[in-house]
């Protein structure tokens, strides 16, 4: 019932916006590719936004407009044309498959590897199913928990008109609309994505999964998150799914912002499998995020992500430890295949005293693929006595791969204590064999070693992403060592 | 039960097995022995399925079964067990997970099911009390931080997870002080059985005090120059080996 009264509260919205002076020569939902001003306020329009908004996005708009493209990043494509894009394209229901013999096989191969049910097949590739109505039910009653607490999950759509106070006071505080190119674009035109309040206190009984935001999907590319945990208030949040994503948007450029107030804690993880194109590197999406967390005192933000999707990848979840005794991690696997590029790492800022920052980097690269870990840990002068570790790890699958670190310190208090550790190693040929004498075949044992070798950082997954996300590794890997 | 004929495997251009033929019969202990270099090594590598040799000809018939036709994996699972010279660490990949991969491998191969958790620990327990590997070694990571003797301790303790048809140890001895020798032995002998059969190849006559031969075989220049019963360690504990040398032929040798 709720999916029907959704898509006419869709329809109602999107109609209504038409009224508001919308060029009326647009047939459909989607408008046309370019970026100016106009478009801008198109997209603020058709969400019903408030002024503030609609300025704070022009706002963007302008900043975005004066800056360049950068390149720093060790990956090399063709820019994108920002131009070619289209910014707006309505939420609405995807094209129904009748049955899954219509599905891509090689997707219906990659999801029954990772165990993915057949109903749960048939939805996530758009198969009409019954299965809707019950996951209705499990979604309303999660809601229904979630509301008695005073925990606010939604869409951030949603969330700015029903809880604009809370969006005005938050958005933009972490990631300013002039932070970077890709930062300022996602402010001006951000189409969607998750808004999280958990209230003074409060500890979320269960991970927030967009997984359960249904009829939530499709926010596109230029994704925006605002998660804000109240003092002494605890979340864990779960982005994105292990299912193959075989997305048609080249360019992604989301945003996530983190409030962690006193004492607060917030793990977010993330699994990215999103197209990584062909095995010459062709169509794959390009992923440009920016994501970051403030620490106010005593609070923690642990970042922990998966990467094994994207043609480029360039993401930096990072921790502004501001509040004294504030906690910042950043746990990541990133792994490249075939022409795959990844430059991702972290940024540790320490401000307040006493401040900790723990870093655990592991990149796997095979095929053709360049694998950066690109890190900086700043230490401020206020910040006495705060210490970083940092691990960063390349395992190397073929002799034409590449792996980089760029760990980038800058220390400015003298009694702040700084470890890092770095290795390279190539997988061993007496491993796998070792593996075989005793009975393990080649794959099995390449997945074995790659899981052994990143299980500090899949052991910071919650369990059942835990679990997903080894498989995906394992998948990833197929057929690479050389 | 394993039939090795005019065994012939080289090294890029290097030929290390010139002609090598042993037979193993259902029970059986066959000690090989030999100088370094001699081929020992290599021919339990070959058994074994290691790619890096290539085989040149000869063949080796396990039960009916072409071994050379198998990926080493495959040999593992028809029942072939290699104790390593020197066990591969791998990092983060818990001992008992591994054995679990293995003999999950090998059962799959039968047809069997996954081994049920409670069988698979009770299995554990029996076989690491066999050469007193305890809780703490093998819950860690696979041989990462064991020292030599633990490592060979776990190598048996697999080899009695597996429970091979054929399990080759390869100098086993090596870096073993007396006591590790002893326990390390005591896993082997109580591992015999009419229906398993041992090649044990060694440097050492000492090993064999502990680990009674049924024949000795002395490998030099790649191919077996002698055989004969355990008396024969004796003797080339006291002669050493250089009146069985054949004089090499092999000229880029020289």
């Amino acid at each position: 019932m709720e999916r029907i009264d959704e898509d006419k509260l869709i329809d109602e919205v999107t109609g209504k916006n038409y009224e508001y002076g919308f060029t009326t020569d647009i047939e459909s939902d989607t408008l046309p590719p370019g970026l100016d001003e106009d478009v801008v306020r198109m997209i603020s329009a058709k969400k019903n936004e408030p002024e503030w908004l609609l300025n704070w996005r022009l706002e963007a708009f302008k900043v975005w407009s004066e800056m360049t493209e950068p390149d720093w990043a060790h990956v090399e494509y063709e820019k994108p044309d920002f131009q070619a894009i289209s910014y707006y394209s309505a939420p609405k229901q995807k094209k129904e498959l009748a049955s899954l013999d219509e599905v891509d096989p090689e997707l219906l191969k990659t999801m029954e590897k990772l165990g993915i049910s057949l109903e749960e097949q048939k939805r996530l590739s758009g198969v009409a199913v019954d299965f809707v109505m019950d996951s209705v039910s499990v979604a309303t009653s999660f809601k229904e928990k979630l509301g008695e607490l005073g925990v606010i999950f939604c869409s951030l759509g949603e969330a700015i008109q029903k809880h604009p106070e809370l969006v005005r006071k938050h958005l933009g505080t972490v990631v300013p609309q002039r932070d970077n190119y890709y930062a300022a674009l996602n402010s001006a035109v951000f189409t969607d994505g998750s808004f999280c309040y958990i209230p003074k206190g409060v500890r979320c009984p269960m991970e927030l999964s967009t997984y359960f935001r249904i009829n939530q999907a499709g926010t596109g590319q230029f994704e925006r998150t605002l998660i804000v945990a109240d003092e002494g208030s605890y979340v864990s949040y779960l982005e994105g799914c292990t299912a193959p994503q075989r997305d048609e948007n080249q360019l992604h450029a989301a945003v996530v912002e983190i409030i962690a107030n006193d004492e607060a804690e917030v793990r977010y993880s993330t699994v990215q499998n999103w197209y990584p194109g062909d095995k010459d590197g062709k169509g794959g999406v390009f992923n440009f995020v920016t994501k970051r967390g403030l620490c106010h005192r005593a609070a923690k933000i642990s970042w922990t992500q998966v990467e094994t999707g994207s043609a480029i990848t360039w993401k930096y979840p990072s921790c502004i430890l501001k509040g004294d005794d504030s906690i910042g991690e950043f746990f990541s696997v990133a792994v490249t295949n075939n022409k795959q590029q990844a430059d991702t790492g972290t940024k540790m800022i320490h401000i307040g005293k006493r401040t900790r920052s723990t870093i655990i980097s592991k990149g796997i690269s095979s095929g053709h693929s360049q694998n950066s870990y690109r890190g900086l840990v700043q230490i401020h002068p206020g910040a006495e006595n705060s210490r970083n570790f940092s691990v960063c790890d390349s395992l190397l699958m073929t002799d034409t791969c590449g792996a980089h670190t760029f760990p980038y310190i800058e220390v400015k208090n003298p009694t702040a204590q700084i470890e890092h550790e770095a290795s390279t190693s190539k997988i061993g040929d007496d491993q796998i064999f070792y593996c075989q004498q005793r009975g393990i075949e080649e794959e099995e044992a390449i997945g074995l070693i790659v899981k052994g070798y990143a299980k500090d950082v899949l052991n910071k997954l919650p369990m059942e992403f835990a679990v997903e996300a080894q498989k995906l590794l394992t998948i990833s890997l197929e057929g690479s060592v050389g | 039960m394993l039939k090795i004929n005019n065994l012939c495997a080289k090294v890029g251009d290097n030929e290390i097995l010139k002609g090598l033929s042993l037979e193993v019969k259902p029970g059986e202990l066959h000690a090989i022995m030999g100088p370094n270099g001699s081929g020992k090594s290599t021919l339990a590598a070959v058994l074994a399925g290691r790619d890096l040799y290539e085989v040149t000809g000869g063949s080796v018939d396990l039960d009916g079964i072409d071994l050379l036709d198998l990926e080493a994996s495959e040999r593992a699972r028809e029942g072939v067990f290699l104790a390593f010279q020197y066990p591969i660490e791998i990092p983060g990949v818990s001992n008992l997970n591994f054995m679990k991969a293995a003999l999950n491998g090998k059962r799959a191969h039968r047809g069997l099911e996954p081994i049920k958790a409670k069988d698979f620990l009770e299995k554990v327990k029996e076989c690491s009390s066999l050469v007193e590997l305890d809780g703490r070694l093998r819950d860690r990571s696979v041989n990462e931080g064991f020292s030599g003797g633990e490592k060979k301790r776990n190598e048996i303790f697999q080899m009695a997870m597996l429970e091979p048809k054929l399990a080759i140890l390869d100098e086993t001895d090596s870096g073993l002080d007396i006591d590790a020798l002893r326990v390390v032995s005591k896993g082997v002998n109580a591992m015999r059985s009419p229906e398993r059969s041992f090649i044990v190849i060694t440097h050492y006559q000492r090993l064999l005090e502990h680990i009674v031969p049924d024949f000795v075989h002395v490998l030099s220049n790649g191919k077996i120059v002698k055989s004969g019963g355990k008396e024969l360690a004796l003797e080339l504990e006291e002669k050493g080996y250089d009146w069985l040398k054949e004089p090499s032929h092999d000229t880029s040798n020289a």
